[in-house]
């Protein structure tokens, strides 16, 4: 799993029907050890309820079409968890 | 599988229900000799490892074929932790 930000959403009408209601959400992969985004951009489905500005990890592969949201679904990157704290070695790097 | 060194954890409280509970560790990946590489990611924890402990990574849908982790959207899980690596006949990492 990997660790980014939530920068954004994605909005489209004109989708494959499957995904119709699934939310889109635009992340930038960040570099836990200063917390900064690393200019590598990916859109992810929601399965948390996941907002802007927030830590989350994805999942990615065959493995995102494992949560409840996305089963059966065409994803390959699934947003499975909001980051609440992330410590390095004993001492906070982020907290929400 | 890859070389990773525990370097952190990752504490959330809103998570798919599937993994609900389990630990997620921050994990750099490195090479045999141990030395990091400039790559970071969360895996689930299987075996009990702790930070600074170097440990083999399973990636992909592999990472669903445990008791733990099946049809569980989990794409990283730690299955072992290393105790020592052999290249050539010498030692690169011993614990």
């Amino acid at each position: 799993m990997i660790l980014a930000k939530v920068v954004g959403t994605v909005v489209s009408t004109r989708k494959e029907p499957k995904i119709e209601g699934i939310k889109f959400l635009l992340l930038e992969k960040i570099d836990p050890s200063n917390m900064q985004g690393k200019k590598d951009y990916l859109v992810a489905m929601d399965s948390v309820g996941a907002g802007l500005g927030e830590i989350v990890f994805y999942v990615a592969g065959s493995s995102s079409r494992m949560t409840d949201t996305t089963e059966g679904k065409p994803s390959d990157a699934t947003i499975i968890s909001i980051v609440d704290s992330i410590d390095i070695a004993g001492e906070y790097v982020y907290k929400k | 599988m890859i070389f990773g060194k525990i370097i952190g954890t990752v504490v959330s409280a809103q998570i798919d229900d599937g993994i609900k509970g389990r630990k997620c560790l921050l994990v750099q990946t490195c090479n045999y000799k141990a030395q990091e590489k400039n790559d970071c990611l969360v895996a689930l924890d299987l075996v009990g490892a702790g930070v600074g402990e170097v440990v083999i990574l399973s990636q992909g849908s592999s990472a669903r074929q445990t008791e733990i982790t099946f049809k569980k959207p989990v794409d990283a899980v730690i299955i072992g932790i290393v105790d020592m690596v052999e290249k050539d006949n010498q030692i690169t990492y011993k614990k």
